[in-house]
């Protein structure tokens, strides 16, 4: 075994391998970006260097510095996580090349897997299932649109070098397929410097199941599959093991077909083969077929461990310091249900935009694994996926592995970002989805009843109100006066909506909180407050920000009269960054006339492109940002005239 | 040193004296709500339809929330005027904003259009005079026609009238204590100097106006045809005369704004007493109103007042052998350190000379003296003529007088004569006086000036050797007693400002404690006494 090993990583899959490497005596050496100095994974890990500034292409995609660092650490391996540098051939052979051992399969195996086209004709050399599809060279427009034409509406257009649902879509008519590829190519090009694309047959009620599978370069083995049907945009938003409604001849198929890919490729290591299944007429051992092969650990990979037992990152460090596989197929057990899901900062009613926000509460309830990289105080910053953790429960049944997943969320305690964490709650909710019956479309098809705001409860709002008043630590003098009451109002801001409560403070035992002509009776009693006779729920502020955590977690900002009165010079005349992001180009000049819709400027953020364009028809007074310019959600970018009308 | 208490709150006497003290609570309660309704329904409805909050919102949305709000006569002008002016048309009190104590002074324009009565008049002077005593800093709510033009005789020309209260303000300013206006509404005439004297002020866009003359008088004097925002409105006085400094967009932006400006004012409380963690007292304060005798005739001990009154009903009696009927002592209310002056029958010549004694230990220890006010008067007869009670008396009165530390006053019975000087009546200045619902004030009791009226009439009767019957003293005496009665009945007290507000007796603690804080805002100067006569 290593006695040390660098993680080329950072955030929640940093801190999950530290942990391991720690129990099996292994010392870690973490790296981080500027924007990272105060990171768990930096507090967790033996040592800890600076590789450079917040970019990912400046620091954890450096492969030659992490190799310095390491060689200088004196580490003998290292260990990719996943994203970053961990599906690159070449950083594979560096690090080889340096003397170091790179935790994960051999660069031929990456490379063979890598590109989606020949790894589809490897498999299908190897006798694994896959789904028809042109794989070819000619990316001429035309031929690729022939091909479409020949597989059959609807096709799905997906970059060779792609992965994450980056430049990937989907295309039901023919007279979209150009359209469709221009923005599949643009997509590509800038997350992968490489547009040439693929087309597939895109199946109808298809449902993602993966199979964990592991290699020592020699023998292989498979822990059996996930079921990552429910994703949103090709990301995958819960997770579980086993698959709903799996056979036993269906598990078997899929295993067999598994393993034949990895040993086809010699793969040493934790994989995952993706497949996708035909779903309509439940699982059938002839209706999966293969996608891709994921080199690596897998962000979902804690539910297979869940039903295992198996910790995959110790195999991972065991076999790649020369180890055989540590039990055979027949060893591998399968016990109960696992979920997983995603908690992410991301602003779920504006189209699920990543959001950023430092965290200034964050409580998880016990009887949930929680697989995070930040810290009540850490700050999502807008470099870094903005995941805040993975939310793990485990059961004997599906039934309760669910039961306890959504209990796990409504009791999760996030506040200082907005989150997508009544999404997911609402999510585990579904009727569907609780009976198993899951495909990669449902939450596309509910997204209305999943996203559909919950209002608050009187009583959330009035503890709001009187938290906005700071009024939950009575005084023995609070809202005293000689006869009647003084009748205070706050407003709040929730969801767009301006709440304003009136209170009236009753002393130090409680108040009256009036909200739209309702009275909320609140009691302050030794065991806390009351409201409506209900027990305060817990919560949280951070400055002018309450959140409560009452199942969804409401936000409620309180609103300075001061702040809005200075809001209305603004006019709605500004056309303003809608998130933190960089800049790509400013289309108008000042004393331009545009008209409503056309595009001002290209903002790239999370590795999207946004095209801000004009609300209405008007005179560019003023441009307030450049092509280059990194900027924070808010800012503004260009200014109209004022609307003489 | 715990306080015992003998009160049986299971006894009849004291469920009687319990539902008593509530009924003279209902009367001043009922008096209290008129108050606060303004100018009623239909003006209130008129006012909120101008898009303006009622002159109570502005001041709760001006203050912290959950501040405590002590206010300065709230029945003020009740039963005067024909009741046209309830709360003298305006509100005025002690509040926080931004964690210090502030002077509010806001005009009801509900009520006759915000204009001064006699009492508005007063109500506002005495309210700043608080504020200079006590160093408060002075927002005005300004929503005011000027003075109320048929009172003009009783409201322009004198002292204590209209124009003290831009005296006060330059002298206040002067001392350092900050005056804000805020101009929610109009400003007229002599009303347009509160604004025009204030160190910071806000007017409220297409709202507030400012100006010496209105439309129709600069109309009737010149010709001119202006319209009330081009004369005098928000947008004018900030971006041309200058006469206001914010522009605010309604009045609750107004108010944050006035927030603000407390916000940097810099000014911190002085160090002056030695405050301890407040603790409840031992006894229920709620039990005030059964331990407190209804009929005023019948005696008990002030000390059951005390118990309910201080941190943990611990006194420190002083001279407790010594002059008995009055009790002097130490405690705490709600943490702030006090000396208690509290009557318990009839002054006597020891009593006097303890009292001005413990209050020169108060002002030589910087200890805020507290008065329970309930006094007959001093002992009367040839034996007390005789030892010079009018001498001890005149000890006890100068040391009250000329004592530098704050004098809070709590009528808790009676207030008759004499007794009244002594235990710091309003012409002593404490910096705040308060009375319960069941106390009476008058220069003696109405029974005793029906009798002496009588006495000297009957002798005329009888020197010219006419007769008069027993009914016909009776009748004589009728109207002197009936005017006694209303006179010196709390309600008409207050409605003249001889006091500053009827108060619920079980609140006397934190009405103490708050204006207890509120004196502490200002440095206690020594104490230099007058001669006492020895």
């Amino acid at each position: 075994m290593f006695d040390k090993i660098l993680i080329a990583n950072r955030g929640e899959i940093a801190c999950r391998i530290i942990e391991t490497a720690r129990s099996l005596g292994v010392a870690t050496v973490a790296v981080y970006s500027e924007a990272d100095a105060r990171a768990k994974h930096v507090a967790l890990a033996d040592e800890a260097v600076l590789i450079g500034p917040p970019q990912p292409a400046e620091s954890y995609l450096k492969g030659e510095r992490l190799i310095e660092v390491a060689l200088e650490a004196g580490a003998q391996a290292i260990h990719p996580g996943y994203g970053f540098l961990s599906e690159n051939p070449d950083f594979v052979e560096a690090v080889e090349a340096a003397g170091l051992t790179f935790i994960g399969p051999s660069a031929s195996a990456i490379r063979a897997m890598g590109l989606k086209d020949a790894a589809k004709k490897l498999m299908e050399a190897a006798g694994v299932p896959v789904v028809p599809g042109y794989h070819g060279d000619n990316q001429d427009p035309e031929h690729l649109a022939g091909a479409a034409e020949a597989i059959g509406y609807p096709v799905l257009i997906k970059a060779v070098a792609g992965g994450g649902g980056k430049g990937m879509r989907k295309v039901v008519a023919p007279q979209e397929f150009a359209a469709a590829l221009d923005a599949a190519r643009g997509e590509a090009r800038t997350a992968f410097g490489n547009d040439a694309v693929l087309i597939e047959k895109y199946v109808e009620k298809p449902r993602h199941i993966e199979v964990q599978i592991f290699g020592d370069g020699g023998e292989a083995v498979h822990l059996y599959e996930r079921d990552c049907s429910l994703q949103r945009r090709h990301q995958k938003v819960i997770e579980e093991a086993p698959a709903p409604g799996m056979t036993e001849e269906m598990r078997a198929a899929m295993g067999e077909a598994a393993v034949r890919a990895a040993r086809a490729i010699g793969y040493k290591g934790a994989g995952t083969i993706e497949f996708i299944v035909d779903a309509s007429d439940g699982l059938r051992a002839d209706r999966f077929w293969f996608m891709e092969m994921n080199t690596r650990l897998q962000v979902e990979h804690p539910v297979t461990e869940a039903v295992t037992g198996i910790d995959l990152v110790e195999w991972q460090l065991r076999v790649a310091a020369g180890e055989p596989l540590p039990m055979t197929q027949d060893e591998i057990p399968l016990k109960g249900h696992a979920f997983e899901a995603r908690l992410y900062a991301e602003d779920v009613p504006k189209g699920f935009l990543p959001a950023t926000g430092t965290l200034s509460h964050l409580i998880f309830p016990d009887g949930a694994r929680i697989d995070s990289g930040v810290r009540a105080g850490d700050t999502i910053s807008p470099f870094y996926d903005p995941m805040i953790a993975k939310v793990i429960t485990h059961g004997p049944t599906r039934e309760i592995a669910l039961a306890r997943m959504t209990r796990a969320l409504e009791q999760s305690e996030v506040a200082g970002s907005v989150t997508n964490l009544a999404f997911l709650a609402a999510l585990t909710r579904h009727q569907g989805f609780a009976a198993g019956d899951v495909d990669t479309g449902l939450i596309e098809r509910d997204l209305d009843q999943l996203v559909a705001g919950v209002v608050p409860a009187p009583r959330i709002v009035a503890q709001a109100a009187l938290a906005a008043a700071g009024l939950l630590q009575p005084g023995a003098l609070s809202g005293f006066t000689l006869w009647a009451p003084l009748a205070r109002s706050v407003t709040l801001a929730h969801e767009g909506e301006e709440i304003t409560a009136v209170i009236r403070a009753r002393g130090p035992e409680g108040a009256v909180i009036e909200i739209d002509g309702a009275e909320i009776g609140a009691d302050c009693e030794a065991s806390g407050w009351r409201f409506e006779g209900v027990k305060a729920v817990p919560m949280a502020r951070a400055g002018a920000r309450i959140t409560l955590f009452s199942g969804v977690a409401p936000v409620f900002d309180l609103i300075d009269p001061l702040d809005r009165a200075g809001a209305d010079a603004g006019g709605g005349n500004l056309i303003e960054a809608p998130m933190p992001g960089l800049v790509k180009a400013v289309f108008v000049s000042t004393g331009e006339a545009v008209a409503e819709g056309q595009r001002l400027a290209i903002l790239e953020a999370m590795k999207m492109e946004h095209t801000l364009v004009a609300a209405r028809d008007g005179v560019v007074a003023e441009v307030l940002a450049a092509a280059g310019d990194q900027v924070e959600a808010g800012a503004a970018l260009v200014r109209l005239e004022e609307d003489e009308a | 040193m715990k306080l015992a208490s003998r009160i049986l709150p299971s006894s009849e006497a004291f469920h009687a004296n319990r539902a008593a003290h509530l009924e003279a609570l209902a009367t001043v309660r009922a008096a209290a709500e008129t108050a606060a309704g303004g100018g009623g329904e239909a003006a209130r409805a008129r006012h909120v339809s101008r898009g303006k909050m009622l002159p109570r919102e502005r001041v709760a949305n001006l203050l912290d929330p959950g501040s405590p709000f002590l206010e300065i006569g709230a029945t003020a002008a009740h039963d005067m005027y024909d009741n046209v002016a309830p709360a003298a048309g305006v509100i005025a009190g002690i509040g926080r904003v931004e964690g210090q104590e502030v002077m509010v002074v806001c005009n009801d324009a509900t009520v006759k259009g915000g204009t001064y009565y006699p009492m508005t008049v007063k109500k506002h002077l005495r309210a700043q005079e608080i504020a200079a005593d006590c160093a408060l800093p002075c927002i005005y709510l300004v929503d005011s026609g000027g003075a109320n033009l048929p009172q003009q005789d009783e409201v322009f020309p004198d002292r204590d009238h209209f124009g003290r209260i831009f005296y006060n303000q330059a002298n206040m300013s002067a001392r350092g204590i900050p005056q804000i206006a805020v101009v929610m509404g109009s400003c007229t005439a002599g009303g347009a100097y509160v604004p025009a004297m204030s160190d910071v002020t806000i007017i409220v866009r297409d709202q507030g106006t400012i100006f010496l003359a209105g439309p129709p008088l600069v109309k009737a004097a010149t010709g001119e045809v202006v319209s009330a925002e081009d004369l005098g409105g928000g947008d004018v006085h900030t971006r041309l005369s200058g006469v206001a400094d914010y522009l605010a967009e309604d009045d609750a932006h107004a108010l944050a704004l006035a927030r603000r400006a407390v916000r940097h004012l810099n000014r911190a409380k002085p160090q002056t007493v030695q405050w301890q963690s407040p603790e409840d007292p031992a006894y229920d304060p709620e039990e005030i109103l059964g331990a407190v005798p209804a009929d005023l005739r019948t005696p008990y001990d002030i000390r059951e007042v005390i118990a309910r009154t201080v941190d943990g009903s611990r006194f420190d009696e002083f001279k407790p052998r010594f002059g008995e009927t009055i009790v002097t002592g130490f405690a705490h209310v709600m943490g702030c350190p006090v000396g208690i002056v509290a009557n318990n029958g009839v002054l006597f010549s020891e009593a006097a000379q303890k009292t001005a004694h413990f209050v020169e230990l108060c002002s030589q220890r910087n200890i805020p003296l507290v008065f329970l006010q309930n006094i007959t008067g001093f002992m009367v007869g040839r034996k007390y003529e005789n030892e010079g009670i009018a001498r001890h008396g005149a000890k006890m009165v100068t040391a009250v007088a000329t004592t530098n530390v704050p004098k809070i006053t709590m009528l808790v019975g009676g207030s008759f004569g004499a007794g009244n000087y002594g235990m710091a009546g309003r012409a002593y200045s404490p910096r705040f006086l308060w009375t319960w619902p069941n106390s009476r004030i008058s220069v003696m009791g109405g029974e005793q000036a029906a009798g002496v009226l009588a006495t000297v009439r009957r002798d005329g009767i009888e020197r010219k050797g006419g007769s008069w019957s027993a009914e016909e003293e009776a009748e004589f005496k009728r109207p002197t007693l009936e005017m006694f009665e209303r006179q010196s009945h709390p309600l008409y007290a207050s409605a003249r400002l001889w006091d500053d507000g009827i108060v619920d007796p079980r609140k006397t603690r934190e009405v103490l404690a708050l204006s207890l804080s509120a004196s502490l805002c200002a440095p206690i100067e020594a104490t230099r006494f007058g001669l006492f006569r020895m």
